[in-house]
């Protein structure tokens, strides 16, 4: 008996008396987070319609396989090979360790997903199910450490993606000073993805964070200040950096397979 | 005007107890720690509960409140619907001493392993200056009354005894974070401590400490993920682990 059953707490038998509905927000949390994964998943497999007219879906980009439609690679650059150890390769797995690994180890997502999967714990106040708990202090949660690494990573990703918007001003045609429905999906899915970066924990910490003498670097204090204001609504642009992206990866889907018509409002 | 308020109050000690129902007097603007007060001095006469300043200051009245860490003076009763019956019992975390009260000694003892402020040796006393931009960043943390919700609601040790031993817990990280990001602490080593000895990696960020703080105290974010961050600092900084092996090439 450990925990809140321990023999020198007082005896109560309940795991938590809460009354409210502690339950609904890491319900709430598991059920987004992971029909995300599971369309993720299969996206991530898919390997096709991540293309069309300049569009280019961000779970694939940058299109690094030699198995890339040639439109959508950065600047013809095809490193990875289309097949390892006889496996074809989906161009979205080669780059998909990046954007999952700043989310994964991101302030905010550690707590929705401690919370919503690994019940540790549930809510506040109630009581977990495990009967050890060593927190991030060893294999794998140590591992959570690297997300400075991942937010570098992310941070090239954001300019790229904001490349990627900046091509969807393209018309079919290839003529710049086309808008499309498809440019602003585009273009608020990397608005999203940059505001959730630069609202980063570790953005503030590298920005400012880390001095002693604020007093001594002002500029940095400054940058430290704004930051700090975005970083109030890290959770807010986690949620809806997750939903532009997605959003952008189905619609790109569905213009490439023809399921929707990309309206154009000039081209 | 007065009415009646179904409450039920967690009664016992280290050997047995449980819950007691009570029907009690209320009025208007009365606080959970008015009406314990009242079932204390018309009902329950021995009924053992911690307070002091009842203005949410001193930080004395802490329990759990239909199961939530709070303090019982800062609880209007008002904010419980009419017909609810209201659950009061002792943290959940600490060992119980009778009814309401429970030792929390625990949290003086890892206040004694917290190493003090250091001040710089060639700054006699009285000359020690600070700007106020470095003031406002530590006055946040030295808002804290002690309470030891955030203790309490830490499911490190809430959950996990037998954590105690290793882990200073969210009250003594904001005392690290604030000695940490003091201009003039000379201590050199309060990052790899924090990690090594007071168990700051055991946190995982849920943040029910910042959730439960009466005081507002942006726990997690302003004090433990920046610490956090500093030990990223000395031992994961992908910019700093390249430009060591640099060095070190150079040096070779």
């Amino acid at each position: 008996m450990s925990g809140v059953f321990s023999p020198t707490r007082a005896k109560i038998k309940e795991r938590t008396l809460r009354t409210d509905k502690w339950w609904l927000e890491p319900a709430i949390t598991f059920g987004v987070l992971f029909s995300f994964v599971i369309y993720a998943t299969f996206r991530a497999f898919e390997g096709a319609n991540y293309y069309k007219d300049h569009l280019i879906s961000p779970f694939y980009s940058p299109c690094l396989s030699q198995a890339c439609v040639p439109e959508a690679t950065l600047f013809g650059w095809t490193p990875v090979s289309a097949q390892v150890f006889n496996f074809a390769l989906s161009p979205a797995l080669i780059i998909l360790i990046f954007p999952l690994g700043f989310r994964m180890t991101c302030y905010y997502y550690r707590k929705a997903y401690y919370r919503a999967f690994w019940l540790s714990p549930p809510a506040c106040a109630v009581a977990e199910p495990h009967t050890k708990y060593t927190g991030e202090t060893r294999a794998p949660l140590i591992l959570q450490n690297a997300h400075r690494w991942f937010f570098y990573a992310g941070l090239v990703f954001n300019v790229i993606l904001t490349y990627d918007a900046v091509l969807a001003f393209k018309g079919k045609d290839g003529q710049w000073g086309a808008f499309s429905v498809g440019t602003i999906v585009l273009s608020l899915s990397a608005a999203m993805l940059w505001m959730y970066s630069l609202s980063c924990h570790t953005c503030r910490h590298t920005v400012g964070g880390r001095l002693k003498h604020f007093s001594k670097h002002p500029i940095r204090y400054k940058l430290w200040s704004w930051v700090s204001v975005l970083n109030h609504s890290h959770q807010k642009f986690a949620w809806y950096s997750l939903a532009a992206v997605a959003f952008a990866d189905i619609y790109v889907r569905q213009v490439s397979t023809g399921a929707w018509t990309n309206y154009y409002f000039f081209s | 005007m007065a009415r009646k308020l179904n409450l039920r109050i967690w009664r016992g000690d280290a050997t047995d107890g449980g819950l007691k129902d009570v029907v009690v007097d209320v009025n208007e603007g009365e606080v959970v720690l008015d009406v314990i007060h009242r079932v204390q001095a018309t009902q329950m006469g021995d009924l053992a509960v911690r307070w002091n300043c009842k203005a949410g200051k001193c930080g004395s009245c802490s329990m759990e409140i239909n199961g939530k860490p709070r303090l019982a003076c800062m609880t209007q009763v008002a904010s419980f619907d009419e017909d609810e019956t209201i659950t009061v019992t002792p943290l959940r975390a600490f060992p119980i001493i009778k009814d309401l009260v429970t030792d929390v000694s625990f949290n003086y003892k890892k206040a004694m392993e917290i190493p003090a402020y250091s001040h710089p040796k060639d700054l006699a006393p009285g000359e020690a200056r600070m700007e106020q931009v470095d003031v406002e960043r530590s006055q946040e943390f030295r808002k804290c009354i002690e309470c030891f919700l955030c203790q309490d609601t830490c499911h490190v040790i809430r959950d996990h005894e037998e954590n105690k031993p290793s882990f200073a817990g969210p009250r003594f990280f904001i005392r690290i974070a604030e000695l940490d990001m003091h201009p003039l602490d000379t201590l050199k080593n309060r990052k790899r401590t924090a990690q090594e000895e007071h168990g700051l990696g055991m946190c995982n960020i849920t943040k029910c400490c910042t959730e439960v703080c009466p005081e507002h105290i942006k726990i997690t974010d302003n004090a433990i993920i920046p610490m956090k961050e500093r030990v990223v600092d000395i031992k994961y900084d992908p910019a700093r682990m390249f430009s060591g092996l640099l060095r070190r090439e150079k040096r070779s």
